[in-house]
């Protein structure tokens, strides 16, 4: 028993909001989750399945690993294939093919590529090699923007010159616009980004609630979370309201975590950043400020220009704005698999396509509606 | 990627004059930066990202859904006709 997860996962409790959301709905909407987490969820317990068929979850573009530019994953592989130096990295960007194979291949290779828990171990690995320049690949949200300002103002107060980051932050608030000002849009309302508000808080979202008028109902991660979220957000589509709720108030707060704010304004600025599948936001990432110059893999280590080459058939850029399904790939469980993906949505298994992959959605062919399943099936739950 | 995990804090220490804890996820017992969480007090729950605390868990908070569905029975049990 896990607090504050298993008792999110009751089936029961579960089914009641699902009819609640049935006995609220009196016309169609399509609502999209932010985050590859929730995506991750959705798909697993079956969540849009108990759904009525009047709304529709669209999956959003929150997945880091995905969406992180083939340009920045290239320049990884060129900095961690250099003799001396140790790359470290998240273990989920392993697999993340470049323009010429991941970073499995650049370790068979002799590469001296570690996978860490946190960011700060690998300012502790940085310690114990001294003379040798390591690398951490800090790639995320605003949810891991805290531990690697964390990292790099930490090796700073302990001298290690040896240590820097490689970054490609990305920024959630600048992606939703982009979305809401895309041709053919057709997301009416959100599930906000539940970890990235609990450093950020949910203020940024108000502007973009007011400016588009759609609703933004900040949401946890476990199947009651996603159920009350979308309860909440049918109700204001329902009502004509527009307004930013929050839903996942156990860890979140209006004005998020002050301090982390703090820490990452003193170490990195917001810059324009390219998406995989997207192309460039403006003023949608971070990078590190001047003063962490020292600090920054991408001036420490010239990378000659670099040729990308993305696959033709994948629709990955139009399933990360909620265009478009897994299901609407012709390459999707065929071509395309997480053992040989072509996309960004493929890549990690909190893109939504892995996602469908993981759960066997690839073998119902034609199953794009929403299909109710009996509850406790679908929950997994205890009712 | 963004995952976020609730654990209970056991212990907490400083290192490099950070603040540091113990933090138990249902018998694995890791550690954790606490360094943006610093009123926790042994015993509370953070919320743990790559070996972080973004946020404590609010128990008030965390009740609520709970006590949202309790709501919503009552209401039910109202509209049932008299037998």
């Amino acid at each position: 028993m896990m607090k504050y997860v298993d008792e999110y996962r009751d089936g029961a409790a579960a089914r009641q909001l699902a009819d609640a959301v049935a006995r609220t709905v009196t016309r169609p909407w399509t609502v999209m989750e932010v985050c590859g987490g929730q995506t991750h969820t959705i798909v697993k317990y079956g969540i849009d399945r108990v759904l009525p068929a009047a709304v529709e979850l669209v999956h959003g573009p929150g997945c880091p690993v995905c969406v992180t530019a083939l340009e920045t994953i290239d320049r990884a592989h060129a900095i961690a294939s250099r003799p001396g130096v140790v790359f470290c990295s998240f273990g989920d960007m392993l697999r993340v093919p470049g323009s010429r194979g991941d970073l499995l291949q650049v370790k068979a290779q002799g590469g001296d590529v570690r996978v860490v828990y946190s960011p700060l171990d690998a300012v502790n690995l940085a310690a114990a090699n001294p003379d040798r320049p390591v690398v951490f690949f800090a790639i995320g949200f605003e949810t891991t923007a805290p531990p690697n300002a964390m990292a790099v103002w930490l090796a700073r107060k302990r001298g290690l010159r040896n240590f820097s980051l490689l970054v490609s932050h990305v920024l959630v608030p600048p992606a939703m616009a982009a979305i809401l000002q895309a041709p053919g849009n057709r997301v009416q309302g959100f599930l906000g980004p539940g970890h990235v508000c609990t450093v950020m808080g949910t203020t940024e979202y108000e502007p973009i609630a007011r400016q588009y008028r759609v609703p933004i109902v900040v949401t946890g991660f476990e199947p009651l979370d996603l159920l009350e979220g979308i309860l909440r957000t049918v109700r204001q589509l329902e009502a004509g309201r527009t307004e930013v709720e929050n839903q996942y108030g156990r860890a979140v707060r209006r004005e998020g975590n002050p301090r982390s704010k703090g820490l990452i304004e003193d170490v990195f600025e917001v810059c324009d950043r390219k998406w995989r599948g997207v192309g460039l936001i403006p003023k949608s990432g971070f990078r590190l400020r001047e003063e962490y110059r020292d600090h920054d893999a991408e001036r420490l280590f010239e990378v000659s220009a670099i040729e990308t080459q993305e696959s033709s058939v994948c629709l990955s850029g139009q399933i990360l704005r909620g265009l478009k399904k897994p299901h609407d790939c012709p390459a999707f469980g065929t071509q395309c698999t997480p053992q040989t993906p072509l996309g960004a949505t493929m890549v990690s298994s909190e893109g939504a396509c892995a996602a469908y992959f993981a759960h066997g959605r690839h073998l119902e062919a034609g199953r794009t509606g929403t299909h109710p399943l009996p509850l406790a099936e679908a929950i997994g739950g205890r009712s | 990627m963004c995952l976020g995990i609730p654990g209970r804090v056991t212990d907490t220490y400083r290192e490099h004059d950070v603040l540091m804890g113990k933090v138990d996820f249902s018998g694995v017992v890791k550690r954790v930066c606490l360094e943006h969480v610093p009123q926790v007090r042994p015993g509370e729950y953070v919320l743990v990202h790559v070996g972080f605390a973004l946020s404590r868990i609010d128990e008030t908070e965390a009740r609520r859904v709970f006590e949202f569905l309790e709501q919503m029975n009552q209401l039910d049990e109202l509209k049932v006709p008299p037998s």
